[in-house]
């Protein structure tokens, strides 16, 4: 008996997703301080984030993926866990994953093992998910993130890290508001192939946090590894969150489960943040437990203690050899890899725009393909200055996304060829915009169609000149003391024909007529 | 006219396609005598006697046609632990009541591709726990062999159903399955041929599972050369089971007959047990004289990590069955017990659908798994595991071509045994020659080789090496030949 008890205490527990030791690799930033009543706090903030793999087919069948389709249709009999099934791995799964690996510059290991965590829930069939524990197929990594922009337009490069990815089978869906007295199930997600991408306790500010979601989400999309759509369920996050004194060690952390919006974390991070800090400066201390966030009361509330905490018994799936490929197969994917955010902000930078303009194109894939789109055979400033002012800007407003734009790339381009052809001034070019988003339609067939070309005849614009200098001597000798009241004359002028003399004419004009 | 049920599958094969017997003929007579047995074998827990001759009648007139399969026509029963669809599948156990699979297991499929009949699913010990096939929800099987004064006897297990079945002749062959010695412990109880071919030969897919990384399925047979030709169909490589053999089935028909002189015999030092009674020495002693014999040569060896084969298997065997048991929630097919809760609702239905033994496992099973208990159980299997595979590898590699084991520490006992049911470790006994073979992965056969002095039928194990299963259809018909067969008289 004593022999056991003995062997009981060299056993070491294996603990889910903190199987290395924590360290902190950053360095205290009084921006990034939490408002506390005796002094400021700093939250330490780690994030587990499922990312639902983009495949036809689930991670250990051959049912459909598709979303929104009719309840229980897409369900193989592996993925119902009828008697004597078995999984078989779907290699499409598998190269998404090694690609994703790539794209956060992570190890990727050859050989990597499903393990089983076993534990009973209505919408998990097996009675077990079937995930990678011990040995997950992705190691190590890095998210570089911007944070910003703040109020001078800069932003804080802060480098995040990744603890690992692993691959695992998503869950059913219980239905509980389907009958007075009974739940129902449906099985279409379950064996959907999820990435769980773990960080590093490497975020301090809800900021961060979001803009590491957003940078992940944007890798995932350039990569094709996951749709992003997190009101679709395809991203949700778990968020570990603790607080401490700026410099102490880390504090006792609380995990806020499936929270699915980037605003609905920051909200869960805040409540969360304030919630913890009030227990310590009231005297009290923090018991480490998964709480549920609720957005509609817009806080969380405690799900289970660490005490109640599930005994997964995790082990190696008897049924699934260990998963192992060869460096050839690493290379094949990374020769598939696209040009990542990272890589096109920096090009972006060299071909002119600013870190603004190239941060915010290359935020979201859709931005920074409609952004190349137009500036193809046209200025890259120019393209950048209409499609984050004017486009996204007008989106925004409509609560629209760019897949959805009124206007697109050859519309947009259009406009910007006017303006450089001298046809249009730019600011009649802001009401053809508005026009093409309006009512759509070829953007020079409008300028033709409605007048609205700049009057380039100089004649015209002297005629009109002449009028008004003769009619506003004493205006012609207060521009002759002071040469910057010529602007009144170029508002006369572009009031008289209408706003459509040609800006840089009347201003030639009128500086050699007034001088005479 | 003979009686029809006494041809092995070898002889039926050969007067069907001789057109001497049909195979409505043949199925007739075997779903005649298996209904009329049941009351008081209990082999079956089911009959499919409709199906059984639309198959058979399918089968008469591909071979009147001079036409079928390698098993055209030939009745077989087929454990409840294979899916079979439409058809009673519930791994004997009351938790899978009224299931019918909409699908078909790779292994029947392949044997009714082949054209085999079947007649009916075979009794079992529940989801293949258990080594005397009383733990079925069922009833216990009743083994062919009766013992001294008419006592009962048990026809051991899992594949109690199987070993009975084919025993009595109320089938031609039976599947079988061993994830410990389920198919040879029964055939050596019954006189009965059984193989467990090495792990991934044949299919998983559609087999209920025991223990994953364990369970195989093979044949019981009446002799060898039966053995063979199941094993041969029910084999194949299967995309829908990872852990599956890409390798082509080699006919092991063609190994019977084949000389093994100079094959060199291994007999392992360690399975000579304390209190091993002395018939099962005796019986070991008479099969080396039966290789020596034959010309074959007799190899002392050593497999030094044997004595802890049973204690790890039957930490890894529960611990998988504990997860692989898990579906089994009364949520989407078989019983279901209601409650207030979620959680009530699975107690109740588990409480209520699983047997002792099965909860028992899965105890065995969940505690292994627990945090904190994990490294020191089911890790340390794991290693353990390695050794038992290691040590095989090392006398292969010394050139040891096949070993030789006594297949059981005993010959058939008592149904309701009151030792056995007093203390589980001395039923998991049993399985102590048996279980190495399961945690190496390896080929092992089971041939009647001789009776106990109670007359009860004993058998000797031949261990092969990975994918050989050739070489003990080998050298398994060279005992056959020097110690024949064993038929029970019919008292039922």
């Amino acid at each position: 008996m004593l022999d056991v008890l003995a062997t009981e205490q060299e056993i070491t527990v294996p603990m889910e997703a903190s199987m290395t030791e924590l360290v902190d690799v950053r360095t205290p930033n009084p921006k990034n301080f939490f408002p506390g009543e005796d002094h400021e706090w700093e939250l330490v903030i780690g994030l587990e984030v499922h990312a639902q793999v983009t495949s036809n087919a689930k991670l250990f069948s051959g049912a459909s993926t598709a979303f929104g389709s009719e309840q229980n249709s897409n369900v193989s009999l592996v993925d119902a866990a009828m008697p004597g099934m078995l999984p078989v791995i779907n290699e499409v799964c598998v190269r998404q994953a090694v690609k994703t690996g790539l794209g956060m510059n992570a190890v990727i290991n050859k050989r990597s093992v499903f393990d089983r965590k076993n534990y009973f829930y209505p919408d998990l069939p097996q009675g077990y998910q079937i995930s990678q524990l011990y040995h997950p197929i992705v190691g190590e990594g890095t998210i570089t993130v911007q944070v910003g922009p703040d109020k001078a337009g800069k932003f804080e490069t802060v480098e995040i890290g990744v603890e690992r990815l692993h691959l695992e089978q998503d869950a059913g869906k219980s239905m509980h508001d389907q009958h007075p007295t009974m739940s129902f199930v449906d099985l279409n997600r379950s064996g959907v192939a999820l990435m769980e991408i773990v960080s590093k306790p490497d975020i301090r500010s809800i900021d961060e946090a979001k803009a590491y979601v957003t940078k992940l989400r944007s890798i995932l999309r350039y990569l094709g590894t996951c749709d992003g759509n997190m009101d679709q369920g395809s991203m949700r996050a778990d968020v570990n969150v603790s607080v401490r004194k700026p410099g102490d060690d880390f504090g006792t952390r609380c995990e806020i489960k499936n929270v699915n919006s980037i605003r609905f974390m920051g909200q869960a991070i805040e409540y969360e943040a304030k919630r913890q800090i009030d227990i310590l400066e009231d005297g009290g201390s923090i018991d480490q437990e998964t709480r549920l966030f609720d957005p509609v009361k817009v806080e969380t509330r405690s799900m289970r203690s660490k005490e109640e905490a599930h005994d997964y018994r995790y082990f190696p799936d008897p049924d699934l050899l260990p998963l192992e490929f060869d460096d050839a197969f690493i290379e094949e994917i990374r020769a598939e890899l696209p040009e990542l955010p990272d890589q096109k902000r920096t090009r972006f930078m060299e071909e002119g725009l600013s870190e603004y303009d190239a941060s915010i194109l290359v935020s979201d894939k859709s931005y920074a393909d409609y952004f190349e789109q137009v500036a193809e055979g046209r200025d890259s400033k120019t393209t950048a200055n209409w499609v984050i002012n004017d486009l996204l800007g007008a989106l925004n407003k409509a609560s629209k996304d760019l897949d959805n734009s009124p206007v697109s790339p050859t519309q947009l381009g259009g406009i910007i060829d006017l303006i450089k052809a001298d046809t249009i001034s730019g600011k009649i070019a802001k009401d053809l915009f508005e026009i093409v988003w309006n009512e759509g339609g070829d953007p020079a067939k409008i300028v033709e169609d409605r007048g609205m070309a700049q009057v380039t005849d100089t004649g015209a614009i002297e005629a009109a000149i002449d009028e008004i200098i003769a009619a506003n001597p004493d205006k012609v000798a207060e521009v002759r003391e002071k040469p910057k009241m010529i602007g009144w004359f170029v508002g006369q002028v572009m009031a008289a024909t209408g706003g459509k003399a040609n800006p840089k004419a009347v201003n030639e004009l009128l500086q050699k007529k007034i001088a005479e | 006219m003979t009686d029809l049920t006494s041809l092995t599958i070898s002889q039926a094969r050969e007067k069907l396609r001789a057109k001497e017997i049909t195979s409505t003929e043949l199925t007739g007579a075997y779903l005649e005598a298996a209904n009329a047995a049941n009351n008081t074998l209990n082999a079956y827990v089911t009959m499919t006697d409709e199906l059984a001759l639309e198959q058979a009648k399918t089968s008469d007139a591909k071979l009147a046609q001079g036409e079928g399969g390698d098993l055209e026509g030939i009745p077989l029963g087929i454990k409840d632990l294979f899916a079979t669809k439409s058809v009673h599948t519930q791994a004997c156990s009351h938790i899978l009541d009224g299931f019918e699979p909409r699908y078909e297991s790779t292994v029947t499929q392949n044997l009714f591709d082949d054209g085999a009949v079947m007649i009916g699913k075979l009794n079992m010990d529940e989801f293949a726990m258990g080594s005397s096939n009383e733990t079925s929800y069922y009833g216990a099987v009743t083994n062919p062999w009766l013992g001294k004064d008419g006592t009962k006897l048990v026809p051991g297990g899992s594949s109690g159903g199987s070993a009975s079945a084919v025993a009595a002749q109320l089938c031609a062959g039976a599947t079988a399955t061993d994830t410990g010695g389920s198919i040879r412990q029964p055939a050596a109880f019954t006189g009965t041929v059984g193989i467990k071919p090495t792990y991934g030969r044949c299919s998983r897919w559609g087999t209920v599972a025991f223990a994953s990384s364990l369970d195989q399925a093979g044949p019981i047979a009446r002799d060898v050369r039966d053995a063979a030709i199941m094993l041969k169909s029910m084999a194949s490589p299967d995309a829908k089971d990872t852990t599956c053999a890409d390798l082509p089935v080699p006919d092991y028909e063609a190994s019977i007959g084949k000389s093994v002189k100079g094959m060199k015999i291994g007999i392992p030092k360690e399975y000579r047990l304390d209190g091993m009674p002395p018939e099962i020495e005796q019986l070991w002693q008479k099969g080396v004289e039966m290789m020596k014999d034959a010309g074959a040569e007799i190899v002392d060896i050593s497999l030094p990590h044997t004595k802890y084969a049973l204690p790890a298997y039957y930490i890894v065997a529960p611990a998988e069955a504990s997860s692989n048991l898990a579906r089994y929630d009364g949520v989407k097919y078989g019983l279901r017990v209601d409650g207030n809760t979620i959680d009530e609702m699975y107690e109740n239905t588990r409480a209520a659908g699983f047997g002792e033994e099965v909860k028992r496992r899965i105890m065995i099973g969940t505690y292994v798994l627990s945090a904190g208990f994990y490294d020191a159980y089911y890790i340390r299997a794991q290693k353990v595991r390695t050794l038992i595979k290691q040590d095989f590898e090392n006398v292969f590699a010394q050139g040891i071509d096949t070993i030789l084991t006594p297949a059981t520490p005993s010959a058939a006992f008592a149904i309701g045994d009151k030792e056995m049911a007093a203390d589980p470790v001395k039923m998991y006994l049993n399985d102590v020659f048996t279980v190495t073979v399961n945690m190496a992965g390896l080929p092992g056969i089971s041939v009647p080789a001789g009776l106990s002095n109670d007359g009860l039928p004993l058998g000797l194990q031949l261990i092969g090496k990975p994918f050989e299963e050739g070489t003990l259809f080998q050298a398994g018909a060279i005992i056959e030949q020097a110690a024949g067969t064993f038929t029970p008289k019919k008292w039922w």
